[in-house]
């Protein structure tokens, strides 16, 4: 029985939640805010995952070593809006134990 | 005035499977879709890629799910109004259906059918300041290339770093006066032969190619006359008649968040113990754009909903009448078209 991590998501009104993560259901954070309802359906996670439209853009707050961005990761964030150095896309960052205390923060809806 | 049994509004998986299952009980049926083709979802934003639950296809690329759709349905002649969004509804006395699209295109049917998905598909327009007062009334600022005649010899300023932004820079290379494309960075997303292209137009001088470099800003009173472009941490200002942002598209449920359905979590909520109805009798939400407890948003889920939906429409235009469910296998396919598929006859012969 794998752990549950604990992950602090700021959502688009600026409210900080902290939610826990099984790391045992394949998930990534989009799915996550997802599950918690943190951001209104069809607002997150439009392409369902493909790194295919930023909607689950995310600012990564704290320093947690994450895996770095893949080519596709770092092709669609160049096409998104209100990207910052530490944009991320919530659908590509898998939760796995290593990440445990991750802080992010949604981007705006765009 | 467009005229048939059961209005679709929405050509992807759900909307062009309602065809096949309406034509079989005799329900003509026609598809409005805001896009230029078929498919949906599974053409616009991945048609390349796999999905691999679909009952009875271990493995279907999205576009090739879509042309098998596509085919299945072609016997029953669904009518396509493509590239028009669904805008007004408004039910008649007698209780059908009169809806209108952003075009005024008018189509008439007894039930609608909304397989809308996400919603309609437009363009993801980048936050600048000030950029709503270019867009209208052909001041400069345009998401889509739809009348190439208007480029010609007209300064033309691109964004994005996709297939569009490539593929339209190439095309109005040759239109316009001159062409800037301006992207985030050096590398682009799209089929190679248009990379390589554009690499070649720049090399000769025909593309003027910007990267990194993002547009931050306008000039102009009443037309745009020049976009301040970032590069390199440095600000330098180039002359347009047009600037074309093209940052792909994304869906949004539209015009129909206003045709008084009741809507929970940005979809439609039916009754999914019966038919699929909405709060409005007639109309009913199938696929990924209705909700219900347990609801499942996938392409098999939308298939069965479709199919159950249809009967309803049946018992709306038959009242009274029974239905009796026959299988394909048995009774075959009669299409519209005169076209019938049916089992081969097995061979009954002695053996002596």
């Amino acid at each position: 029985m794998s752990a549950d991590i604990k992950i602090k998501i700021t959502d688009r009104d600026g409210v900080t939640h902290e939610v826990l993560a099984p790391t045992d259901m394949n998930l990534n954070i989009m799915e996550v805010v997802r599950m918690y309802e943190l951001a209104p359906e069809g607002t997150i996670g439009i392409c369902g995952g493909m790194a295919m439209c930023a909607s689950c853009q995310c600012y990564v707050l704290n320093s947690i070593e994450i895996p770095e961005k893949g080519d596709d990761e770092e092709a669609m964030l160049s096409e998104a809006f209100n990207v910052k150095p530490n944009s991320r896309l919530g659908c590509q960052i898998h939760i796995t134990e290593d990440i445990e205390g991750l802080e992010i923060e949604l981007a705006p809806e765009a | 005035m467009i005229e048939t049994d059961i209005l679709i509004i929405g050509a992807g998986p759900t909307g062009l499977f309602t065809v096949f299952e309406a034509g079989l009980l005799k329900l003509k049926c026609h598809i409005i879709d805001g896009l230029p083709q078929p498919g949906g979802q599974l053409s616009e934003l991945y048609p390349k890629k796999p999905i691999f639950d679909i009952p009875g296809f271990p493995s279907v690329l999205a576009g090739d799910l879509v042309s098998k759709l596509t085919e299945q349905i072609k016997q029953f002649q669904p009518g396509f109004t493509l590239n028009e969004v669904a805008e007004t509804i408004d039910q008649l006395e007698d209780g059908t259906f009169l809806v209108t699209t952003n075009k005024g295109t008018k189509h008439h049917a007894n039930s609608v059918a909304i397989a809308g998905g996400l919603g309609s598909f437009e363009p993801r327009k980048p936050q600048l300041e000030g950029i709503e007062f270019y867009e209208q009334n052909d001041r400069g600022v345009d998401y889509f290339v739809k009348d190439p005649e208007k480029f010609r010899n007209k300064k033309v300023v691109i964004s994005g770093g996709g297939d569009s932004a490539l593929d339209w820079s190439i095309f109005l290379s040759n239109i316009a006066s001159s062409v800037t494309l301006v992207h985030r960075r050096n590398e682009f997303r799209g089929a190679l032969d248009s990379v390589d292209k554009v690499q070649e137009l720049k090399e000769l001088g025909i593309i003027k190619l910007i990267t990194p470099g993002e547009i931050v800003g306008f000039n102009g009173k009443d037309q745009i006359e020049s976009v301040i472009i970032e590069t390199n941490g440095e600000k330098i200002t180039t002359e347009t008649d047009y600037f074309i942002p093209l940052f792909g598209l994304t869906p949004k449920l539209g015009p129909i968040a206003n045709w008084g359905l009741e809507i929970e979590k940005n979809a439609i909520k039916v009754n999914n113990s019966l038919d699929y109805q909405t709060n409005i009798p007639g109309i009913y939400a199938i696929g990924d754009v209705n909700t219900y407890p347990g609801k499942l948003k996938l392409i098999l889920c939308g298939f069965h909903e479709a199919t159950l939906m249809v009967q309803s429409v049946y018992q709306r235009m038959n009242p009274g009448k029974k239905y009796v469910l026959k299988y394909t296998t048995v009774s075959g396919v009669d299409g519209f078209d005169g076209t019938r598929k049916e089992a081969e006859k097995q061979v009954v012969k002695s053996i002596n």
